[in-house]
């Protein structure tokens, strides 16, 4: 179970954002290019200094050690970074039927890094937070560069992960449509102190 | 056979080949000659200060000159290392780090040489304690700067990787370990290398400077070994705690990559 409460969060100029995420829902979160969305997710994975109060249940941010929180609070970045020769060293055990469904056999733990599609990068980049079996989600733009077929399979995978271990998701995308499909509100992010809540 | 002593005629011949080199120089229009005098110029003009204050101080070997002396090497080898780096850390810390890493080591090393294997009364002699400082200091100061630049430009430059890392959960030491042991292998390149050539491709100036002097070449070569194993180990030293010190200080308590502590940050919108 996992849900994300955020309290009065301020980063740089921005904030304060108080909102929550509950165990087993995905929110979505949208606005302008450059706003600040992706800051505000590092901010609650504290990869950014920043002031106010995350919580994962009842487990403030500062209670665990860093290492710990970023375990707990899985993070998808946008654009995925690869620093060993193999892909299979970059994660911890993938399930072969998860690799399968994203459209790879065992044998692409063995694939180049420097080979990869940023499709590719993109897919693996799930599996990889994934496997570290998060709490929380946080997914900045997953299926940007993903073809129709594979974005429906990673908004798939995704649904039935939050299900079965009653995680919570917290997904920036720019594409409506999308958001409305998965999540029964948003934010959008008007400006660098302002959060709107839309219901659906 | 005693050392031939040289004049100032002596010197002024080997002058005419700097000279002739800089007249090159302008000929093939090379822009050079200007460093070339005022670099020439800047060692007679170093030397022969560190002569006179040599001479003095053999003089008069007072421990507390010694250290006076020994403090402005470790500043002037602490400015060096700071001007070397590309993007230092700021404030302090870009001067204090390389210094203090210096310091640790070749002091320390310079000391327990004197005291353990030369053995010297006293022990400070300046004779030895001097020139076995500065050439310890010299190539620390080679390694540290090579160690902290790389280390500060690399964590520049791979600064998504180092953050991806740390999202994935791995704490500051695994996710710059890579980083770290490259930097320290760039610092201690150049001793390794020293070492490896010695004898064979190239006599080292201290061994060649004593045979010069009329000691026994065997002497001389048994001094030479000392002293690498002493720059080896003071670069060594040197360069794990300057590059330790750094990569400490480009993180914080909550394991976030700091490179706003860096000189020169400019935060991205």
């Amino acid at each position: 179970m996992g849900k994300l409460v955020v309290e009065e969060l301020r980063f740089r100029k921005h904030g304060p954002f108080s909102f929550l995420v509950n165990a087993g829902e995905c929110v979505g979160l949208t606005g302008p290019s450059g706003i600040g969305k992706t800051l505000m997710l590092r901010a609650i994975i504290d990869l950014d200094p920043h002031e106010g109060k995350v919580f994962v249940d009842d487990i403030e941010c500062n209670s665990v050690s860093a290492p710990e929180w970023r375990k707990m609070v899985g993070m998808l970045q946008a654009e995925t970074q690869w620093w060993h020769d193999t892909v299979g060293e970059h994660m911890n055990n993938p399930p072969p039927e998860l690799l399968q469904r994203l459209g790879f056999d065992q044998d692409v733990l063995n694939w180049e890094v420097r080979r990869l599609s940023t499709g590719e990068k993109q897919r693996l980049g799930l599996v990889r937070v994934l496997c570290n079996f998060p709490k929380v989600l946080l997914l900045d733009e997953p299926t940007a560069s993903l073809d129709v077929c594979n974005a429906e399979e990673v908004e798939k995978i995704i649904k039935e992960y939050m299900a079965a271990n009653g995680a919570a998701v917290l997904w920036v995308a720019h594409d409506l449509d999308q958001l409305k499909r998965l999540c029964g509100r948003y934010f959008v992010m008007e400006s660098e102190k302002e959060l709107r809540e839309i219901k659906l | 056979m005693s050392m031939v002593l040289l004049s100032y005629t002596d010197l002024a011949l080997a002058a005419v080949l700097v000279i002739a080199l800089a007249a090159l120089s302008v000929r093939m229009k090379l822009s050079l000659w200007k460093q070339l005098i005022i670099a020439a110029s800047r060692t007679t003009v170093q030397l022969l200060l560190i002569g006179l204050v040599l001479k003095a101080v053999f003089a008069n070997a007072r421990l507390p000159w010694i250290t006076l002396i020994a403090f402005f090497m470790l500043l002037a080898a602490g400015r060096e290392v700071t001007a070397r780096q590309k993007r230092r850390l700021a404030g302090f810390w870009g001067f204090g780090v390389g210094t203090g890493s210096m310091f640790v080591s070749s002091f320390t090393v310079t000391i327990f040489a004197l005291l353990a294997i030369v053995g010297n009364t006293p022990w400070y002699a300046p004779q030895y304690a001097i020139p076995l400082l500065g050439m310890l200091l010299g190539n620390t100061m080679n390694g540290v700067a090579l160690g902290i630049n790389y280390l500060t430009q690399a964590a520049w430059e791979q600064r998504n990787i180092i953050e991806e890392r740390l999202i994935l959960g791995e704490d500051r030491t695994q996710a710059i370990l890579d980083i770290r042991r490259e930097s320290v292998r760039t610092g201690l390149i150049p001793i390794i290398n020293s070492m490896a050539a010695a004898g064979i491709i190239s006599l080292p100036g201290m061994m060649t400077g004593q045979i010069l002097a009329g000691s026994p070449p065997v002497e001389a070569v048994k001094y030479q070994i000392l002293i690498m194993f002493l720059i080896a180990a003071g670069t060594g030293f040197g360069t794990l705690v300057a590059v330790w010190l750094t990569s400490h200080r480009l993180f914080d308590a909550r394991h976030r990559l700091r490179l706003d502590r860096l000189a020169g940050f400019v935060e991205s919108s």
